[in-house]
């Protein structure tokens, strides 16, 4: 897209812009950590993840503040406001990945008396693989304001919702197999379900892109294969 | 009748009811100055009781568009205009169309206030006395006092009634010519700019008279406020270099315009 006539306005979406991909790039290291910290009962890395979260929280802010300021000096138009519109959504969603990413950290003390079954760890790491790369790609994209490729992203948050379901029974089982791994099998349970919900987050933010790019919001239901909703049925 | 004709006669019907929607039907308009061209086979429909925005850069042929709707452009002599205009389905073009009563129909407000050289209390009974609108003294008394209300003027006009309008600021002029367009009860108002000389206060009240305006009339507002365009007007119509690119719901238009001219124009963008 051309430039504005006051290049001002184009350094402050600019500038947007770059915080959004730092903010991006922290988040994803955070859960990244956190789950490392788990899986290696790593407390020290845990107790980073929890400081960082503090950094992208004022990250948000620092965005939220600019964007209104930006909103009522150059009273944006058509992408220029959906951009705006935008960033705002998108640093939302990032911050909430971050907490996401801190309570998984904060339960690192708490499975730490058992450690982390080996076959749970690797499930937990193979979903947060998927989560991460979903959001990686989602910030590339974000970069490039492709929304095909946005769609796309969008279309993949169902093989997490999958693999979620899956690690689900898995914890499941091992619960009723010895009642002394229930504490820390829950406490992993909710791992997973923060891992799940940030892959809604990088959908959440693929939608938004989706948005920014063509001034429509993506068609159809999003693609969903969480069936844990029912698992209940499934132990009876 | 088989399906297909019924359809077709359906078809034409609709095209009957939309034609009805219509306040004014522009088609292929075209406007000359001299061996100047500046406005290019405009096709643009005024709708019944909406606001219509014309946007659109500096000499794009907006005021000229928007003259030609009451054949303001009569006045001047290099002007030629070419295309088909009705107003309620009737061409205003006509030989035989009394231009007086058009442009008592078809109101105007002016880019630059041109109050006449009268006092405040005749540049507004003027218009009623010529078409007679008034019965009476209390009558045109009535008709002075609400226009003024109307146009947010009269509590800083009603004890100077007597006094000239010329002898008023510039967006005291501007609300008084607001009045004296209203006062003759027209059912399309032309607006050529009409804030570009109001402050925020003044602004907002012609916004809330437009607003309120829109019920019982037809407005056609010329503005470079982007913003005022995005509150005023349900319609928007892009003008750019003589020729009309886009026509939109105005929601649309300043959130998703379809044409790249558009965006560029309303995002201060270079072209
Ligand atoms: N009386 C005139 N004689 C000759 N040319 C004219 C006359 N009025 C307008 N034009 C020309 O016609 C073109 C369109 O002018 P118009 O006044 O309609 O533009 P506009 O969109 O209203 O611009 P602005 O936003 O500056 O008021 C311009 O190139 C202008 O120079
Ligand atoms: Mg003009």
């Amino acid at each position: 897209m051309s430039s504005h006539i006051m290049s001002a306005f184009d350094e402050e979406l600019k500038y947007l812009n770059r915080r959004i991909s730092e903010m991006g790039g922290l988040a994803e290291q955070m859960c990244a950590d956190a789950v490392h910290a788990l899986v290696n009962g790593d407390s020290a890395l845990a107790q980073k993840v929890i400081s960082d979260d503090v950094i992208l929280d004022n990250a948000e802010r620092e965005i939220q503040e600019k964007a209104i300021v930006t909103i009522a000096k150059r009273q944006p138009m058509a992408a220029d406001l959906r951009e705006i519109i935008g960033t705002l959504r998108i640093a939302a969603d990032l911050e909430r990945v971050g907490d996401l990413g801190k309570n998984n950290a904060k339960r690192v003390i708490a499975v730490q008396g058992t450690g982390v079954p080996r076959k749970l760890a690797r499930g937990l790491e193979h979903l947060s693989e998927l989560a991460l790369v979903q959001l990686k790609e989602v910030l590339d994209v974000f970069a490039n304001r492709s929304a095909q490729k946005a769609e796309a992203i969008r279309q993949r948050d169902e093989e997490i919702d999958a693999m979620y379901t899956s690690l689900f029974r898995e914890l499941l089982t091992y619960m009723m197999e010895d009642p002394r791994n229930i504490t820390t099998c829950t406490h992993l349970l909710f791992c997973a379900k923060n891992i799940e919900r940030i892959g809604d987050h990088a959908t959440n933010i693929a939608e938004t892109i989706y948005y920014i790019a063509t001034g429509a919001q993506p068609q159809g239901e999003r693609p969903k294969d969480d069936s844990s909703n029912t698992l209940g049925a499934v132990v009876e | 009748m088989n399906m297909m004709t019924e359809a077709a006669v359906e078809k034409a019907l609709d095209q009957r009811m939309n034609d009805l929607s219509y306040k004014m039907i522009g088609k292929d308009v075209s406007v000359y100055y001299g061996e100047k061209r500046a406005l290019f086979d405009v096709n643009l429909n005024v709708r019944q009781n909406t606001v219509t925005a014309l946007i659109g850069p500096s000499g794009c042929g907006k005021s000229t568009f928007l003259r030609t709707l009451n054949r303001m452009n009569d006045t001047i002599d290099s002007c030629r205009v070419t295309g088909r205009i009705t107003l309620d389905g009737d061409d205003i073009y006509d030989p035989a169309i009394d231009v007086v009563e058009l442009r008592a129909r078809v109101g105007m407000v002016f880019q630059k206030p041109n109050p006449f050289p009268k006092s405040i209390y005749e540049n507004i009974s003027y218009g009623p006395r010529i078409h007679g609108l008034a019965r009476s003294k209390t009558d045109m008394d009535q008709i002075v006092e609400a226009s003024l209300q109307r146009a947010g003027l009269w509590n800083e006009v009603k004890d100077r009634l007597q006094e000239s309008g010329t002898g008023l600021s510039g967006g005291q002029q501007q609300r008084l010519c607001i009045a004296r367009a209203i006062a003759v009860s027209p059912e399309v108002i032309l607006m050529d700019e009409p804030c570009s000389a109001l402050d925020p206060i003044a602004t907002a009240k012609v916004e809330e008279l437009i607003h309120e305006l829109r019920s019982n009339y037809t407005i056609v507002i010329v503005t470079h406020s982007m913003q005022q365009a995005a509150r005023v007007s349900q319609r928007t119509a892009m003008f750019h270099l003589g020729q009309l690119v886009e026509e939109n719901d105005t929601d649309k238009m300043f959130t998703n315009p379809d044409d790249q001219r558009t965006q560029d124009y309303i995002m201060g963008r270079f072209g």
